[in-house]
């Protein structure tokens, strides 16, 4: 930064003060933020339960690699909730915009939230993108592709990379879909079919159309789709049976460096109120085992901690400590909280199974 | 209730405790009013959703908006019409970002949205005094000890003498005009708080042991004062000093009238203030009930709630402190008709009568107790 630009800095952030400047910004254009953000601008309806997202994000949201995924969060009832979503498409492949398709999970308050209620012109909150299922420096390397499912997304925005910008670069992509009107980019993924690329889908139990397979990801579907599969760099993405699938079948082989790996996030595990559970400090690395009567600040200071605290009652947000993994339950009012990055009052929190803290 | 006290010795020891508190209410009926208050409580904490957020929202854009546009309109304050609304706009701005938007942001009121700028781990505000120390001398010691003299320093402030069990002292004779300062220079005031001015003055504290959170109180200190009393005057060229008369009013509008609601919330005649011998084992509903006999509301509209930073309701407030403040002219409804069932006072009267209420403690505190008051105050109780 040089001078002038410093001092134009140093101002502005003065003028603002107490808030930073983006703050203001933020008050005449929303995106004009130093936090990553994005405004919906098309909704496509992808498969009959799923829907891509276009997103024109704003100028703090980092430079994203296809494959990589992002944290979206969107207000449900006033109250922000943040969920992985793999990138369909990076900024560059088409204009700015990046995507996210999100397939209707039953009971899914957030996926639910986006099928049924998000429009076009919503602001969505975003974090930087992250995940080392990327494709390889070469642009050379022979590429297989396995999915399953949503597990197409990461896949597909790495598909549109190469489509966009290493055309000549070889490909097969083999994806598994339940049936034909469940099947994410079904049009797209044939279309792709040309002298560098392989794409076939497998139907595992309705219809599907002409040219597709039938069944379960096996090693003789393999062999017929990919002879060379053994020289391939593989990506598989989708359900653990299929990953764990394919990792045996690479292990076999003695090649189980060339099969890269993303699972989603399992689910997580029903309410236990009252239920207590393992305490654990994430920053001091101790960890120490409470009852549902206990509270988190009680359990930490059992642990040797001495975190920062007041009322202990529930009142004064002296104690705010964030929730890194699993859930905890106010008992003041009996709420649970299992957002990963929540800020929870430790003083009147208690484990509600285990728990990670930022302590 | 004295009388089953001697009846029934086994029950001296709660009952005795219990009886404390300036009611006529069995410790069955004390619980019972503790489990209403607790469900007004549940039912409106557990009904937030989206249209409370849009209402802190709305809030913030508006006082954002009426902040630019103030300081806007400074800038040609050398036209005395665009001087007086420029000074208003950001009188009004300040009022709101201190009252309705950063004392109860602070308080922990919108953290259930999960927005990390509405958030009172997040939050500073637009006054010399640093959000950390407020939560400490504010919601922690304010909050949990509500007028228990010795223990909630906003009994007085350390400057004033505002209840009867504190001990008289020549110094109080300036109490008027003590009073007067703290009231001009209140965010000054509120920033120095939990300096324990009081205990350096009687020699119990050293100003040694008061640098490092004089330290943290400069540093917030130097960027507001550079804010409105350097930078915004030397931007405005040749109206340097329009722009600076504005600032200083504007901050003076809001020391005055922050003062003056504050002053309202406890210190009106009627309101009941505490020993640390009254709170001894004190159970959630005592601890309710102390704060609805602590506390007093100021009548008024919409306007009134939103610029007191419904402070107004002030008994809702400190019965629960991190409940969205737009709800509390809900709660207030249940919590009015609770307490008359219970036969609890309920204080709440205009702006004017509290205020004036207030300034006459002020002053008739500034002597010593009489003789007559005495008895009458033990009479009540």
């Amino acid at each position: 930064m040089n001078a002038p630009q410093s001092l134009l800095r140093q101002v502005s952030d003065i003028l603002a003060t107490p808030l930073a400047p983006s703050r203001y910004l933020e008050t005449i254009n929303p995106l004009w933020s130093d936090h990553a953000r994005g405004k919906v601008v098309e909704i496509q309806q992808e498969a009959d339960d799923a829907v891509t997202l276009l997103i024109q994000p704003n100028r703090a949201f980092p430079a994203a690699r296809a494959g990589q995924y992002v944290q979206l969060g969107v207000d449900i009832d006033g109250v922000r909730h943040w969920r992985c979503y793999s990138l369909t498409r990076v900024p560059g492949q088409q204009g700015r915009l990046l995507s996210v398709s999100v397939r209707q999970i039953e009971g899914g308050q957030v996926s639910t939230y986006i099928n049924r209620r998000l429009s076009v012109g919503a602001l969505v909150h975003l974090k930087p993108p992250a995940g080392d299922f990327v494709l390889p420096a070469s642009t050379t390397d022979r590429l297989l592709f396995i999915s399953a499912g949503s597990g197409v997304t990461p896949v597909m925005g790495m598909l549109r990379e190469l489509q966009a910008n290493r055309p000549h670069q070889d490909v097969v992509a083999l994806h598994f879909t339940p049936d034909y009107p469940r099947c994410l980019f079904a049009g797209e993924l044939r279309a792709m079919n040309s002298e560098h690329r392989a794409v076939r889908i497998s139907v595992t139990r309705g219809l599907g159309a002409d040219g597709d397979l039938r069944g379960h990801f096996s090693a003789e579907m393999l062999e017929s789709v990919c002879p060379d599969w053994r020289d391939r760099t593989a990506y598989v993405c989708g359900p653990n049976t299929l990953i764990d699938a394919c990792q045996e079948h690479w292990l076999a082989a003695g090649i189980p460096q060339q099969l890269k790996r993303e699972a989603f996030m399992p689910k997580r595990a029903a309410a236990k109120p009252g239920a207590g559970g393992v305490v654990m400090f994430e920053v001091s690395g101790k960890q120490v085992k409470a009852d549902g009567q206990t509270s988190l600040l009680e359990a930490a200071e059992s642990a040797g901690l001495n975190p920062a605290h007041g009322c202990r009652m529930g009142i004064c947000c002296s104690c705010l400590v964030t929730l890194k993994e699993g859930q905890v339950q106010d008992s003041t009012s009996g709420e649970i909280h299992n957002e990963p990055g929540e800020q929870v009052r430790i003083c009147v929190c208690t484990a509600a199974g285990d728990v990670k803290l930022e302590l | 209730m004295n009388a089953s006290v001697q009846v029934k010795p086994v029950d001296l020891q709660p009952v005795a405790r219990k009886s404390k508190l300036p009611v006529q209410m069995t410790d069955e009926q004390i619980q019972a009013f503790g489990r209403e208050i607790q469900a007004v409580r549940e039912r409106i904490m557990s009904s937030l959703g989206e249209k409370d957020a849009r209402y802190i929202r709305r809030v913030i854009k508006t006082q954002r908006w009426l902040e630019i546009s103030g300081r806007g309109l400074l800038f040609a304050g050398i036209l005395p019409p665009a001087w007086l609304a420029g000074t208003a706009m950001l009188g009004v701005a300040k009022i709101l970002e201190n009252m309705e938007i950063g004392h109860n942001i602070i308080h922990g009121q919108w953290d259930w949205m999960r927005d990390p700028d509405i958030h009172s781990s997040t939050w500073e505000w637009d006054t010399v005094c640093p959000s950390k120390h407020w939560k400490h001398s504010h919601n922690h010691m304010h909050h949990k000890w509500t007028n228990v003299v010795g223990m909630d320093r906003d009994v007085g402030y350390g400057l004033l003498r505002m209840s009867e069990k504190q001990e008289w002292e020549p110094y109080y004779l300036g109490q008027p005009l003590y009073n007067f300062l703290l009231a001009t220079f209140f965010q000054w005031g509120v920033a120095l708080h939990d300096l324990e001015a009081e205990k350096i003055r009687k020699g119990e504290k050293s100003y040694k042991e008061a640098i490092p959170f004089l330290k943290e109180v400069g540093v917030k200190v130097r960027k507001q004062v550079l804010k409105d009393y350097v930078l915004f005057p030397a931007l405005a060229g040749p109206f340097f000093l329009p722009v600076l008369a504005g600032n200083a009013v504007a901050n003076l509008i809001r020391n005055y009238w922050s003062y003056a609601i504050i002053f309202c919330g406890h210190f009106p005649e009627g309101t009941e203030d505490f020993t640390v011998e009254d709170i001894e084992n004190e159970d959630k509903a005592h601890w309710y009930l102390r704060q609805m006999l602590g506390s007093a509301n100021i009548e008024g509209g919409k306007l009134m709630h939103i610029m007191s930073g419904n402070l107004s309701h002030q008994i809702e407030h400190h019965l629960f402190p991190d409940m969205p403040s737009n709800r509390y002219a809900e709660a207030a409804r249940e919590v009015r008709a609770i307490a008359r069932k219970y036969g609890i006072p309920y204080n709440s009267h205009s702006l004017r009568r509290q205020f004036m209420s207030s300034m006459k403690k002020v002053f008739r505190l500034s002597l010593p107790n009489r003789r007559a008051r005495d008895e009458e105050v033990t009479v009540a109780a």
